[in-house]
C-alpha cells in the first residue's frame, strides 16, 4: 500500500508492522507525532501492545529496559534533549544486550532553545554501543526500523534510528507501506534465549569484578562487529522481499568520481543532486551517503573513496576543538590506508539550510585547492 | 505449633551483606511471603552487593538489576512485557534503598505510582547511602551522624514522610513494616501480594556499620524503633483508611532507642528531648488519623 506520509508517520508504522510489544515513551519536538499515532493504534486495538506513558525518557528507556529483559519487542522514540536525558539508560540496555529499538529525530541541543535539525544529540551518543542508522527518505525510515529489530535480535545490541528534524520528520512523501504478511515472513517474533523467567531464574546486571567485566566489554564488540554482515545480510533479504536493498553505505555515481562527497541523513538526498547537476557541468563528482555509523563501514568506505582524488564530508555536527564527527571517522578509516586529502566541513547546524548552493560552494572549495588550507570549513557563517 | 512464616527459603546463605544487616532480613522474609512466581529488579543499593558477584547470585528468582534512579520505570516494564505475553500471575517487586527511594528514585516512583502500575515497590530503609559508605540520604532522621553530616554539623534535616507522599498518589496500599516483627511483616507482603494496584512496602532495616551499632542488636533496634513510636507499624488503604498494626500503650522514651547507636552519641539533652517532642507529635497525628483518639 502506497501512502502518502510524514517521517514521524514513518516510524509509527515501522513499529506497527514489527508488531512492537511495549511502547514507552515522553513528548518532545519534533518527536511527538511518532507516539501519537502508536498510541492511538494501541487504542483502537490496530497494535496489540502495551503503551505507558512515562513522566520522563530516563524513565521511558528503563521501562523498556525491564520490558525487554522480561521477553517482549520494545520500541521508543525520542529527540536531543530527550536522548540526552537517557544516556545513561542507553549504556545501560547496551550493556544488557538488549535489542530495543529507538526512534531519534536529530535536533540541535539547547541553550540557545532550537528544536531544528542537528546532529549532536545522537552523535554524542556514539560510544553507547548502540547501532546507529542515519536515514535520507520517509520510506528509508520505515524500512530501517523492520530491519533494525532483525539485526538487533541477532546480534543482541539495540538500535537507534535517526532522522532530520522538519527536513524529514515533518515532511511528507509518497511512501510503500508493506504488507503485514510479508514483514511477519521477515520478523518473526522476539524469542531472547535469556529472559526473566520465574521457572528458569538467573540475575542479570549484578555486580562484576575485573576478572569477568573486561571480556563483557569484549563480547559486545564482537556482537557489534559482526553486526556487519548482519547489517549487509538483513539489508539483502529485506531487498530480496520488498524490493528495496540496503547496505552500511550507498554510493552514488562514485566509481569514477574524482571528488567524492560523505554524506548522512538528508544531506545526501541534496547532495545526489548537486551530484547530477555538476555532472552536467562536467565535473568527476559522486557522493556517498553515510547509512549506518555504528559500526563504522571501514572496509566499504575506503572500497568506494580509494580511487577518488579527494573528499568532502559534510557534518551537521561538531565536536568542539577538534572537527566535524563523520569527518573525524573517514580520517581515521583512511590512516594508514591512504593519503587521499579529506576536506572536512561544518554546515546546517540548529537547522540551517544545507541547499544546493551550500554543497556547490563545498566542491569549488574542494576542487579549487589542492589540501585542504582549514582543519575545518564553517560553510556560510554570518560575518 | 502452626507456622505463619513460610519455610521455604528463597535467598541461600553465602551473600556479601555486613554481619548484623537488616536488609537481608527484609529480604528472606519478603520471598518467603512471594514464593518463588517472582521477579525482582533492583537499583543500585547494598543488595547490587549483597546479591553476589557475576556469575553468582543468593537469590533463587529472576532478578535485573538495574540504574539507581529507575526502579519505578523498570518494575513497570517489565510488568507489562509479562501482561503483553498473557502472563498475570508472576508478582513484580521493585526493591530499592532509602537513596534509590526517597532521593534519586523519587520522580520514577512517583510516575509509576500515579499510573498506578500494578506491581510492589519495597524500600529497606537504613536510613542512609550505606553502600557507598554512609552518606545522608532523604531518610537520615535528624540529629544523626553520616559520613556528610559530621557531628559538627549532625543532620537537621527531618526525614520525608515517604508513607504520606505516597498515599497522596492514591495508591490502594502502603505500609510499614519492621524486620523486628517477621509475623506482620510477612502478612502485610502476603496482603500487597493480592491486592491489584501499585503497592508501597516500607521496611524498617538497621545498619550495624551505618548506625555503629553492634550486630547482634539489629533485631533488638528494629524492635526499639517500633516501640518507642520512632517508627510505627502502620497500614494505609486507597489514601484514606489508616490501621496502627502494633499499638504501643506504653511508648519507651526515645533515648532506649538511641543510647545504643553511635551515629546518636554526640546529641545533648536538649537534642534528645527535641526529638522527643517530634515523636509524641507524630504518634498523636497517626493516632488521629487511625481514629484511634
Amino acid at each position: 500500500m502506497r501512502k502518502v506520509i510524514m517521517g514521524n508517520h514513518s516510524l509509527s508504522y515501522g513499529a506497527l508492522l514489527s508488531r512492537v510489544q511495549v511502547i514507552s515513551a515522553y513528548p518532545i519536538t519534533p518527536q511527538t507525532q511518532v507516539v501519537e499515532l502508536l498510541s492511538e493504534m494501541c487504542a483502537s486495538g490496530e497494535l496489540k501492545a502495551k503503551f505507558i506513558n512515562v513522566e520522563s525518557e530516563h524513565s521511558a528507556m528503563a521501562a523498556l529496559i525491564g520490558a525487554s529483559a522480561a521477553g517482549a519487542r520494545t520500541f521508543s522514540a525520542t529527540s536531543a534533549h530527550g536522548l540526552t536525558l537517557m544516556h545513561e539508560l542507553l549504556h545501560w540496555a547496551a550493556g544488557a544486550r538488549l535489542p530495543i529499538v529507538l526512534g531519534n529525530i536529530n535536533r540541535a541541543m539547547a541553550p540557545g532553545w532550537t528544536i531544528w535539525a542537528d546532529q549532536t544529540d545522537s552523535l554524542s551518543q556514539r560510544d553507547t554501543g548502540w547501532i546507529q542508522f542515519y536515514c535520507s527518505s520517509n520510506q528509508e525510515v520505515l524500512d530501517t526500523i523492520i530491519q533494525a529489530f532483525k539485526i538487533s535480535e541477532k546480534v543482541l545490541l539495540p538500535s537507534m534510528i535517526v532522522l532530520d528534524a522538519f527536513f524529514l520528520s515533518h515532511t511528507y512523501e509518497p511512501v510503500d507501506i508493506p504488507d503485514q504478511v510479508v514483514v511477519d515472513e521477515y520478523l518473526p517474533p522476539y524469542k531472547p534465549k535469556y529472559v526473566l523467567d520465574t521457572k528458569d531464574p538467573h540475575t542479570f546486571g549484578g555486580i562484576t569484578s575485573p576478572e569477568y567485566y573486561y571480556e563483557i566489554r569484549y563480547k559486545m564488540e564482537m556482537g557489534m562487529r559482526e553486526s556487519v554482515e548482519v547489517i549487509k545480510q538483513a539489508g539483502k533479504e529485506y531487498g530480496e522481499l520488498f524490493g528495496r536493498e540496503y547496505g552500511l553505505i550507498e554510493d552514488y555515481r562514485c566509481e569514477d568520481a574524482e571528488i567524492i562527497f560523505i554524506t548522512s541523513g538528508t544531506a545526501a538526498s541534496t547532495a545526489k543532486v548537486v551530484v547530477d547537476e555538476l555532472r552536467e557541468e562536467g565535473k568527476k563528482v559522486g557522493n556517498l551517503k553515510i547509512r549506518v555509523f555504528r559500526p563504522f563501514p571501514f572496509k566499504e568506505l575506503r572500497r568506494i573513496i580509494e580511487h577518488a582524488k579527494k573528499v568532502a564530508v559534510i557534518d551537521r555536527n561538531i565536536s568542539f576543538g577538534h572537527h566535524g564527527i563523520f569527518a573525524q571517522e573517514v580520517k581515521s578509516a583512511l590512516y594508514n590506508h591512504s593519503n587521499i586529502p579529506v576536506f572536512g566541513f561544518v554546515a546546517g547546524l540548529g537547522g540551517r539550510d544545507i541547499n544546493p548552493q551550500t554543497i556547490k560552494e563545498i566542491y569549488h572549495i574542494t576542487e579549487s585547492n589542492e589540501y585542504p588550507s582549514e582543519k575545518v570549513f564553517w560553510i556560510g557563517v554570518k560575518k | 505449633m502452626r507456622l505463619s512464616i513460610p519455610e521455604q527459603e528463597l535467598m541461600t546463605p553465602g551473600h556479601l551483606a555486613c554481619q548484623g544487616c537488616g536488609a537481608t532480613l527484609a529480604m528472606r522474609y519478603t520471598l518467603k511471603a512471594l514464593g518463588n512466581d517472582t521477579i525482582l529488579t533492583f537499583p543500585a543499593c547494598c543488595w547490587s552487593v549483597i546479591d553476589g558477584p557475576f556469575p553468582y547470585t543468593s537469590l533463587k528468582v529472576p532478578l535485573l538489576h538495574m540504574a539507581f534512579e529507575a526502579t519505578g520505570a523498570t518494575a513497570s516494564g517489565i510488568k507489562a512485557a509479562l501482561e503483553i505475553k498473557g502472563n498475570t500471575e508472576t508478582t513484580v517487586v521493585g526493591w530499592a534503598g532509602d537513596g534509590g527511594t526517597f532521593d534519586i528514585g523519587l520522580q520514577a516512583l512517583s510516575g509509576a505510582a500515579e499510573r498506578n502500575e500494578d506491581f510492589i515497590y519495597i524500600c529497606y530503609d537504613n536510613e542512609a547511602y550505606m553502600n557507598t559508605g554512609i552518606q545522608r540520604s532523604g531518610a537520615t532522621p535528624w540529629g544523626a551522624w553520616t559520613a556528610t553530616t559530621p557531628v559538627e554539623n549532625f543532620n537537621s534535616i527531618f526525614k520525608k514522610n515517604i508513607e504520606e507522599i505516597l498515599a497522596a498518589h492514591r495508591i490502594p496500599y502502603v505500609a510499614t513494616a519492621s524486620v523486628a516483627y517477621p509475623e506482620d511483616l510477612v502478612k502485610k507482603i502476603k496482603k500487597a501480594k493480592g491486592i491489584k494496584g501499585f503497592r508501597f512496602i516500607h521496611i524498617f532495616a538497621p545498619c550495624p556499620p551505618g548506625w555503629k551499632t553492634r550486630s547482634e542488636d539489629t533485631v533488638k533496634l528494629a524492635r526499639l524503633a517500633v516501640q518507642t513510636t520512632v517508627f510505627p507499624l502502620y497500614e494505609i488503604e486507597n489514601s484514606e483508611k489508616y490501621t496502627i498494626n502494633i499499638v504501643i500503650k506504653k511508648r519507651k522514651p526515645v533515648n532506649e532507642y538511641l543510647e545504643l547507636q553511635g551515629r546518636f552519641k554526640h546529641l545533648k539533652e536538649e537534642h534528645i528531648n527535641f526529638i522527643q517532642e517530634n515523636i509524641d507529635k507524630n504518634w498523636e497525628k497517626l493516632l488521629k488519623k487511625a481514629g484511634l483518639i
